[in-house]
């Protein structure tokens, strides 16, 4: 089902009550989520992305804002008539009930013509159990479970009234790694399978870039970009989402723009067209970098590092704003400089600049 | 000395000051309470005793005094126990849900917990008791609502034993409100969100999700009430003075008292054949609590 929220706002007061002014949670959503895709809401943690899946699940009443599944308006409508599946962080299992009877549990609310016989429910339960692949641990309590067993049989609660949407709060953030990339993989598979409209909250950007149709970037309650994964790397609207998506993160400067060339410090690295002359931040991805002895990037050698498949050089720069600078390059160019300095050409589509102040991108010609 | 068998006697060193303590107050005195039951015609005096065997079980069993403690005793447990745990749950989980005036609410129900169990017997007596120049202020609400005066403190065994439980469960009370109260908030808000997404009516919710999960501490307060409630004493003397036998409204451990500091008292033998009766009761009833639990209460 198609989600619209317009002009959606949540305001909290604040907490502490001396302060009148309020807390904005959810500032002026105005997004379209497309039919029976994955959408990962992105975010750092506090950015109110929590907020606005219980808005759209009905927790929580926007104070501003109308929200649509389809075209009927569901903002005065409570969560259990608008349809939608939620899986909560910690899984929300009641630890007293067995699996079945956790996954059975929704469906026993049901009432007037709605109601199901009990085979019915037993059924529907053990198709719910089949879709995340718990069958055999239907008699178990979720104390007795692993942490990706207990997720798949909350997906499979949320599942088995067939929601409309589908709603997941951090839905890996309390798995090992291993566990994690096995079950995203898994996500996938059941979005796909069933077809519902899914939307994930996630402060993990490679969580959301590996499974998500499309991710929606929020930073203090404003969305500050959608779309899909790649395009939103490889073209981020400003610095924050530079900053955000890709791991290892994004390298930036201080650098200026003269004369049709782009300076870090005193380097002029690439020739440009199109941007004014003026100060600005420049971002390079790690795979940006070109190791060239000739190189017009000039950066003082600190180490190289491996690390499995990737190998990076470590170098710092004074006009680089952080710790350190991480290029990564093919393993076979791996070799440490005699002079302590190390020289990078850079690709230029992987180089995006941004203004100083308001940190938005400045597009340019290469 | 073996490293093993060294380890073992410091262990018992540092254990030794509470095992001295308990076996000179808690062993020593179970032991001899066993020892007096089975003395027959045990003197105080002297400190002598014709035989052993189990006629003091006898004589405190046919005793009238002691049979009518036996009912008034039980009497108090059976009416109590539910009624005042399943009051105080009702409370606190209406308490549990307001938010205006909690704290308020949360004090007035406590109150009774910090209040001098004699005094409240006395301002029970004011406004039950009937005397010569007042029938106090419960017998004047009757009489507005057209009934006719009852006597509670010296008048019918029914209306004596009504005060009688009314007192006790309200003084209970509050202390069961206040761990209920604390057991139902340490239940995760998440529960009862989950179960709003899937449209649980409120019933139910406390049904099948409040009430799992707060039933070892409901169990907790089951158990501690029925042995409370069987060692009552002190409450039936607050509101009958100290000669229960003769208000009729004696009670086990009462009876125990009797034997040994009363009017008739002096009969060690007796008051200890009593009491081990009375532990046989509280030990059945428990260990029946316990097996009924086994498949009612969920533990983590």
């Amino acid at each position: 089902m198609k989600i619209r929220l317009e002009h959606l706002t949540k305001r909290f007061p604040n907490r502490n009550k001396k302060i009148k002014t309020e807390v904005v949670a959810v500032n002026d959503f105005d997004i379209e989520i497309p039919d029976g895709k994955l959408i990962g809401l992105l975010g750092p943690s506090g950015c109110g992305k929590s907020t606005a899946l219980n808005l759209i699940c009905g927790l929580e009443a926007p104070s501003e804002g109308r929200i649509y599944f389809g075209d009927e308006d569901v903002t005065d409508i409570p969560p259990e008539k608008r349809g939608v599946g939620l899986v909560f962080q910690n899984y929300a299992l009641y630890p007293h009930l067995t699996v079945r009877e956790n996954i059975i549990f929704p469906l026993q609310n049901l009432k007037g013509d709605k109601k199901l016989t009990k085979d019915e429910m037993n059924r529907k339960a053990e198709e719910a159990a089949r879709l995340v692949q718990i069958e055999n641990l239907m008699d178990r309590r979720p104390g007795e479970m692993s942490g990706g067993q207990q997720q798949r049989v909350a997906i499979a609660r949320a599942l088995v009234k067939m929601p409309n949407v589908l709603l997941l709060d951090e839905p890996l953030s309390n798995l090992d790694a291993r566990l994690r990339l096995q079950t995203r993989e898994e996500l996938s598979r059941i979005q796909k399978e069933t077809g519902i409209t899914t939307i994930f909250v996630t402060h993990d950007q490679e969580e959301a870039m590996s499974i998500s149709d499309m991710i929606v970037v929020m930073k203090d309650g404003v969305i500050n970009q959608t779309g899909e994964p790649q395009k939103v790397y490889d073209d981020p609207v400003n610095l924050f989402v530079a900053k955000f998506l890709g791991t290892p993160p994004i390298n930036v400067f201080e650098g200026e723009v003269r004369d049709n060339k782009l300076y870090v410090g005193e380097n002029d690295i690439l020739d440009i067209k199109g941007a004014d002359d003026k100060k600005v931040y420049v971002g390079i991805r790690p795979e940006g970098f070109v190791l060239n002895p000739a190189g017009r990037l000039k950066c003082k050698f600190v180490r190289v590092e491996v690390m499995g498949r990737d190998t990076s050089v470590i170098a710092t720069n004074e006009a680089f704003l952080g710790e350190s600078i991480r290029a990564i390059i093919p393993t076979e160019e791996k070799k440490e400089p005699a002079d302590g300095v190390v020289c990078f050409d850079v690709k230029p589509f992987k180089v995006l600049i941004f203004d100083r102040e308001t940190e938005e991108r400045i597009y340019f010609e290469a | 000395m073996k490293p093993e068998l060294k380890k073992n006697v410091r262990a018992w060193l540092y254990l030794l000051p509470a095992v001295a303590f308990l076996a000179v107050f808690m062993v020593y005195p179970l032991i001899d309470v066993v020892i007096y039951s089975m003395e027959e015609g045990y003197n105080f005096a002297s400190q002598t005793y014709r035989g052993t065997g189990l006629y003091n079980f006898r004589f405190v069993l046919r005793d009238p005094y002691f049979l009518q403690a036996l009912k008034n005793t039980f009497i108090i447990v059976i009416i109590t126990v539910p009624i005042s745990t399943g009051l105080a749950l009702l409370i606190a989980v209406v308490l549990s849900s307001i938010k205006k005036l909690r704290e308020l609410y949360q004090t007035v129900f406590f109150l009774p917990y910090v209040t001098n169990t004699l005094a409240v017997g006395l301002v029970f007596m004011i406004l039950f008791k009937k005397t010569p120049y007042s029938d106090g202020m419960i017998n004047l609400l009757i009489k507005l609502f057209g009934g006719s005066a009852v006597d509670f403190i010296d008048g019918p065994y029914a209306a004596k034993m009504f005060i009688m439980c009314f007192y006790t469960i309200w003084v209970v009370m509050p202390f069961k409100i206040l761990i209920l109260t604390s057991a139902l908030a340490s239940v995760n808000e998440i529960y009862y969100k989950a179960a709003r997404v899937d449209g649980t009516s409120p019933f139910r919710v406390f049904y099948r999700i409040t009430l799992p999960m707060i039933s070892p501490i409901i169990f907790y307060l089951i158990i501690t009430g029925f042995i409370g409630a069987f060692k009552a004493y002190s409450d039936e003397v607050a509101l009958f003075g100290t000669n229960l036998n003769a208000a009729g409204m004696n009670t086990i451990v009462g009876y125990v008292y009797d034997m040994l500091y009363g009017d008739s008292g002096g009969y060690p033998s007796y008051a200890a054949a009593a009491a081990l009766i009375l532990f046989a009761i509280v030990f059945t009833i428990t260990a029946i609590n316990l097996m009924v639990s086994k498949s009612k209460v969920y533990y983590k």
